[in-house]
This record gives structure tokens, sequence and C-alpha cells, in this order.
């Protein structure tokens, strides 16, 4: 193991950031080579993990323009990954602060907590909403900036490696190679290399063949469109930004109270004291909550009806975890509250008749068409919520009848001649979150785009392997040469077993 | 037998494996080691068992959910999960002395999970738990979290080993430090892939719950710092061709933003916001 090793973070540390002002620009063309490491003053540990077979630190695809030539010291600034460690680290720093002093609150609560004078500091440094500060959405915006331009910078680098056509490669430089061997065999060129063909198809390989006097080439590759992930990966990170921002642009957020029976049309938004008209009206049906033998809330429902030009267009139960959408904006499930109030419904099923009422604890109603007084006279609860009430109802002709109802319940009541289904239940509102943001699929399609990136950018890898089998004296020599850009051990043991494939079958 | 009793075995039996495997450090003896790494085996058995046990039962109790709907139920997940990444890496790279190293964060979390004031019993879920994406969240999240709990203990069998070979001592049966840092390194972007899917679930399941798939609460904050650390960490490797110790102690970093993520926040952050 080298000395430089045991050197420690924090002198790793200082170097990096040393490096990061001495705005040195690097050839780092090559993603095929740590070899710029050591040219720089970079301290690098433990470099030959990558390299168990190091012949030459050369880099594999030497001759991209470099980068200096077409751009100048600003754009080295914004494409380097200096920058964006130090970005990185600097939003993981200063995201700390915002959860560890409690946001969005008035400016009383930071003067009470903290005293006056830091509290004016917080107010000048934005702290109080501090995500959606000046200078994180500037380390946000820069992070952004930073990807685009690194990305830019190197992917027509990336995109040769990809493109690239390896019988090109001039067969002098194939022994550089971070893995290589040779050996000699017996048999002539051509059938030397014709055998060696049939063997790396058998392995799962497709070779390229360009044949000269005095040497053949072969030339196969695995995985070249990897190269690609880290720029999915990237790529993933604006898509998702990009959805952020349309959301914030074209979307809203706010609530809803929408007393039972009630309906309404306009939602008051979030952090602001306006409201945003819906375009159509939502209306209440009924609000349920369940609760669990313990007492624990088991479900909350609310029966939604959307209602557009007088029209009914639908109606649905949402309840948390499962909302309505209608027309983009999306209606969920968030709070509720009950009333002191019953709603008492009452229907004539033989006429058809039905009509809703808002009562007050053991005060009566009428519904005059039928007749009819009723009220809730006593009820059971449990806590806030009321499980059952007692309904008492009369035609002022024959006996009143009284009848206990469970929340959802209806009963059967025959009033003289009629029959009347009745229910009684404690009146709630709901209270719904209401949300458009045109931009989540983008951000759905940014987290998938990720994913897959990262898959492609961590397990897979670019494969190359040559051989190239040139006359010596008494046959010919065999030269195996390849590189991986990413699991190194992993493609030297694969270099490995062909070694031994390619060679023991020469011997047979 | 419930299955409460299979965990408690399970927390037993991962202590000692635990023993067995630094006996297999000071002892050096291979049958130590398989010893250890049978009784290793058979704890996950017994845990698995455990699992799916509890399962049913809430099924019995007419609740049924999965069990990863609190903290004592995904602190076994993540126990089981770091066995279960450790023994695919012990058969991988054969070299058992990280078990010395790992199983016992397996056992600290299960004897976590059985003797802290926590709440142990099988819940029916709040409204807003009932979700597949809490399955889905805590799923990924805790595979990514166990991963970095091994990157983290292999990070100290660097360190150690790195520093006793500075003093030209033979740190016995640990691998190799080239070795440690590409287990090491293996474990971090394995991590990291299933963080990214765990803060994407987490994100999905607020947007279906709340319509909001970002809202920079605490744990949400901490999950995207702990994600960045180990970016930060990929990157300085991938990028700076940086390995070694740098990259062990980032990778101690990151776990400890990772347990911040997951207890400190909990305990210390709604501590902080509770006296307000
Ligand atoms: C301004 C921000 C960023 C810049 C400029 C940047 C730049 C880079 C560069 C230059 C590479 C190496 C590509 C190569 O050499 O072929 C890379 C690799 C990578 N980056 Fe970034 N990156 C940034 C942010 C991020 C973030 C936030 C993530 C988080 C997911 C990320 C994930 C990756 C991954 C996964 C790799 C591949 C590492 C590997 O294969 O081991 N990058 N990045």
């Amino acid at each position: 193991m080298p000395a430089a090793q045991n050197i420690g973070l924090g002198f790793e540390i200082y170097f990096l950031f040393k490096n990061l002002l001495s705005n040195r620009d690097e050839n780092w063309l090559s993603a095929d080579s740590c070899s710029r490491f050591s040219r720089s003053s970079f301290v690098v540990v433990n470099r030959c993990v990558f390299r168990y077979r190091t012949k030459l630190p050369l880099p594999l695809t030497t001759h991209f323009p470099h980068s200096m030539q077409k751009h100048n010291a600003i754009w080295q600034f914004f494409a380097s990954v200096k920058l964006a460690l130090v970005t990185i680290s600097l939003l993981a720093v200063t995201s700390i602060i915002g959860t560890l002093i409690p946001q969005k609150k008035p400016f009383a609560f930071y003067a009470g907590e903290y005293g006056d004078q830091l509290a004016r500091l917080f107010h000048v440094l934005d702290i109080p909403d501090m995500y959606s500060s000046w200078w994180f959405v500037s380390l946000l915006a820069l992070l952004c900036f930073n990807l685009i331009i690194c990305s830019l910078d190197r992917f027509p680098a990336a995109w040769k490696q990809i493109t690239a056509d390896g019988l090109a490669r001039p067969t002098d430089r194939l022994a550089t190679l971070p893995t290589s061997t040779s050996w000699q065999v017996a048999t002539g060129i051509s059938a030397t290399a014709n055998r060696l063909t049939d063997l790396l198809r058998d392995d799962g390989w497709k070779p390229a063949r360009k044949d000269q006097p005095d040497h053949t080439l072969l030339f196969c590759q695995k995985g070249a469109w990897t190269r690609t992930g880290v720029y999915i990966v990237h790529a993933s990170i604006l898509v998702i930004f990009l959805g952020g921002v349309i959301g914030a642009i074209g979307g809203f957020k706010g609530s809803m109270v929408i007393p039972e029976t009630m309906q309404r049309d306009r939602v008051a938004l979030f952090g602001s004291q306006s409201f945003e008209n819906l375009g159509f009206t939502v209306r209440c049906n009924s609000f349920l909550v369940d609760f669990y033998p313990n007492g624990a809330p088991k479900d909350y429902v609310s029966s939604l009806t959307i209602i557009e030009d007088g029209k009914e267009i639908l109606t649905r139960e949402i309840r948390v975890n499962d909302p309505l959408t209608y027309r983009g904006i999306t209606f969920y499930q968030s709070s509720y509250q009950s009333f002191q109030d019953f709603l008492i419904t009452i229907e004539n099923t033989a006429a058809d008749l039905r009509e809703s009422f808002i009562v007050e604890f053991q005060k009566q109603e009428r519904w005059p068409e039928e007749g009819l007084r009723f009220g809730v006279i006593n009820a059971r609860a449990m806590g806030q919520s009321v499980v059952s009430s007692k309904l008492w109802i009369s035609d002022d002709q024959s006996a009143p009848v009284t009848v206990w109802l469970d929340k959802t319940d209806t009963a059967e009541v025959q009033l003289g001649e009629r029959n009347y289904l009745v229910g009684a239940r404690q009146m709630y509102t709901t209270g719904l979150q209401v949300a458009k943001d045109p931009g989540v699929w983008w951000v759905y399609a940014g987290c998938s785009l990720m994913l897959i990136g990262l898959y492609i950018a961590f397990f897979t890898s670019h494969r190359r392997l040559w051989v190239l089998v040139s006359a010596a004296d008494n046959g010919a020599t065999v030269l195996l040469a390849g590189s991986a850009n990413k699991n190194r051990p992993g493609f030297t043991r694969t270099m490995e077993e062909l070694e031994q494939l390619l060679r023991t079958e020469q011997h047979d | 037998m419930d299955s409460s009793q299979l965990l408690g075995i399970t927390t037993f039996t991962y202590l000692f494996a635990s023993g067995l495997y630094v006996a297999l450090l000071v002892f050096r003896s291979a049958r130590l080691g398989f010893i250890a790494t049978t009784f290793t085996a058979l704890a996950l058995l017994v845990q698995t068992a455990g699992i799916i046990l509890r399962w049913i039962e809430s099924y019995q109790m007419g609740i049924g959910h999965a069990p990863l709907s609190n903290m004592y139920e995904s602190v076994v997940f993540f126990a089981w999960m770091i066995i279960v990444i450790y023994l695919g890496i012990e058969w991988k790279f054969k070299h058992r002395a990280i078990g010395a190293f790992a199983v016992p964060l397996a056992f600290l979390a299960m004897a976590y999970a059985s003797f802290a004031p926590i709440n142990k019993g099988i819940n029916p879920l709040v409204p807003a738990l009932q979700s597949n994406w809490l399955i889905a969240h805590v799923l990924t999240c805790f595979v990514g979290y166990a991963a970095f709990a091994i990157a983290a203990a292999l990070a100290l069998m660097y360190l150690i080993k790195a520093a006793a070979s500075n003093r030209r001592q033979e740190a016995g049966l640990l691998p190799s430090l080239r070795v440690l840092d590409d287990i090491i390194h293996k474990c971090l972007i394995f991590g990291f892939i299933w963080l990214s899917a765990g803060i994407i679930t987490g994100a999905v399941w607020a947007n279906s719950a709340w319509g909001t798939y970002w809202s920079w609460d605490p744990k949400e904050t901490w999950s995207l710092i702990t994600w960045f650390v180990y970016a930060f960490t990929l990157h300085i490797r991938y990028t700076r061709g940086i390995s070694g110790n740098a990259i062990a102690w980032l990778s101690l970093l990151g776990f400890l933003a990772v347990i911040f993520t997951y207890y400190g926040v909990n305990f210390l952050l709604s501590g902080l916001h509770s006296y307000a």
C-alpha cells in the first residue's frame, strides 16, 4: 500500500479545497484512466484499487480536443466537478438549519425564542422560510447550472467513446491498456484469428475484424451505451427541478372547508389571503369518520359531487391516500370538524320525496310540506364524536315516534298512513387539501429516470477488448487487451477467464 | 409460540453469533467461522419466521397489515436486512471476519427494538398509513440503511486495519484494504440506489396523501442531507479517484446521517419543536 494512504481525511479535504481555489485545469477526458490524477497535485489514495495490472498510466483515448481550447475560464469553472462537490456540501450543511429552527413562524415566535437580535438576523437571511430563500434557491440553481454545463462539457467525449471504432485503434498502443497479456501460438495468423473469433463468439462477444498483411485485429465490446448512465442520472435531476418549477408557476395549493350538504367553488390558498376560483363547484354530500375499537381513527371518507354549469358531473368518495382529481385539480381528505348540530334526512318512500335538515341539538325543526315536526332529543358520544342519536318525529296526528340511530343507520318509521325513512347523525365539515400541480408528472418521470440511470451507472459497464494476432517466427503472437470503464476488478477477472479460454483451447 | 418470542430468540442468537465472530478474529479457527455463519443463518431463519408470524397475527387481530408500520417493526426489518446483506457479502467475498463488525449491528438493532421503551404492539393503521406506498417506502429505505450500516462497519474495519498496518503490524484475518475498499464502495452504491428509491417512494406517498411530494419537513430534509453526503462520497471517489481513508470516514459520516434521519429526527428534533 502506498504511504499516502494513511494521510487521513483532513489532509485530503484540505487538498480538495486548495485545488478548488487554485483553478488549475485538468485533463479528464478519458474516463478509462485514473492517470489524470497522478498528474495533479492531488493526493491519490489507493489508486491501485482500480488497476491490478497497471502497465502505463496512459489514457485510453487521448485525442479529444481539450475543452480548454474551446471554452474560457468561466465555462471551466461551471463545468467542474469540484464546484459540484462544494455545492453539494453547502446544500447538505445549510439544509440542516431549517430542521433545527422551526420554519414559517411569525416574527414574534423567533423573537421570543431566540431574542430580538437573532430574530432580526434570521429575518435578513430568510431563515424563517429558508428553503425558498434567495440564497438557498440560488444554491439549487447553481447545482442545476453546474450539471448542465458539466454535461455539455463532457457528453461529446462520452459520445465519441460510445461510437468509437475499436478497429481504428493504433495497434502499437494496445499493450498499454489496463489489462493486457500476450502469448505465442504455433498456428499462423489467419488460422489463429479464425479460431479466436469463434471462441469469442461462443463466449457471447461479437467480434469485428480487420486483416492486414502482418497482423489481424479483432475488436469486440459490450455495453457502449451504458456510458449514458451518468448523463441520465444528471438529466433526471434537472427534470425533477423542472417539474418543481412548473408546479410552482402553474399550480396552486390550498384548502377548502365544506360542511355536509353544502357546496363551495373556491380554494383558500396557502401562504396568502387570496382565493382561487375552481371554475366548478364541489359539494360535500357526507363525511364519515370511523374508529377502531381502541378509539384510533380508522377511516375518513367524504362523498363529493362535482357540479359544473349546474349539472352534476360525478360523485365519488375520497379518503386519505385516495384523492379525487378533476380538471387537473386534486382534492385530498385532510381534516374534519364536528358540530353540535345534527343532520337529519327524511324520505317519504311512497312519494319519493327526500329532504335534509341541519338541526341544533334538542331544537325542533319542521318539514311543512309533509306536516312533520322532529328533532334530536338525546345522543351518545365517544369523545367529540356522536355515535348514536335519538330522533323524535311527529306528524301531529298520530303518536310521535322516537328511534335510536347509529351513525349511518336509517330507520323506517310509520306515522299514520305514511312511511318515512329517517336518518340522524352529527353534522361534520370536511377539510380538503386542494392542489393543482401540473409539474408532478415531470417529477415522477425524473424520479423514474433517476432510478434507471443509477442502475445503468452503477451496475453496467462498457467493456472493450482487442485481440491482436501478429506474425511471429514459429506461428503468431496473440495479444489480448481490454478495458472497462467501471468495475475493473470484475473486468480483470473476465479477462483472466477469457485468457484461460483462449489459451487452453490453443493447446488442445 | 408467538412472534415476539421468535424475535427474542433471534436477538440472543445474534448476540451469540457476534461473540463467535469476534472469537474467530481472536482464535483464527476456520471451524469457529463456520459455526458463526451457521448460527447467523439460523437466527435469520427464526427472524424471518417471526416477521411472517407477526404479519399473520395482525390479520388474526383483524387489522392485517405488513409488519413495517412502526418504529419497532422497521428496526426489526433493519436488522433482518443487515444480516441478509451481510450473508450475501460473506458468500460472495468469503471473508468471515466482516461478521465481527456487521452481525453486532443486527444484534444492537434487535436489542434496541426489544428493550427500548417503544411501542411493540401490533396496532391498527391510522388512515394516513394505509397505503401500499408506505410499504414500498419503508422497504426501500431500510434496504438502503442496512447497506449503509454494513458500509460503516466495513469502514471501521478499514480504519482499524489501516492504523494497524501503519504500525507495521499484521491485522489478523481482516480482508486486505483493497478488498475492504471495494466492498465499501459496492455497499455505498447499492445503498444509494435504494435510498434514492426510498426518498422517491416517500415523495409519491406524500403526494397521494396530501398533494405535496416535498415539503421540507425535518425528516424529508434529513433524508436529503443523507443522500447528499453519499452523493458527495460517490463523486469524490469516482471523479477524483479518491478511495481509502477518506471514503471510510465519509461512510461513517453518512451512517451518522442515516441514524439521525431515522432516529434523531423523531426524538431530538421533535423535542426541539415541542418546547416551542
Ligand atoms: C452539479 C451537480 C453535479 C455535477 C456537476 C456532477 C458531475 C458528475 C461527473 C462529472 C461524473 C463523472 C462522470 C464521468 O466521469 O464519466 C458524475 C458521476 C456521477 N454522478 Fe454526478 N454530478 C452532479 C450532481 C450529482 C448528483 C446530485 C447526483 C445524485 C444522484 C449525481 C450522481 C452521479 C452518479 C451516480 C455518478 C456516477 C458515479 C459512479 O459511477 O460511481 N451527480 N457526476
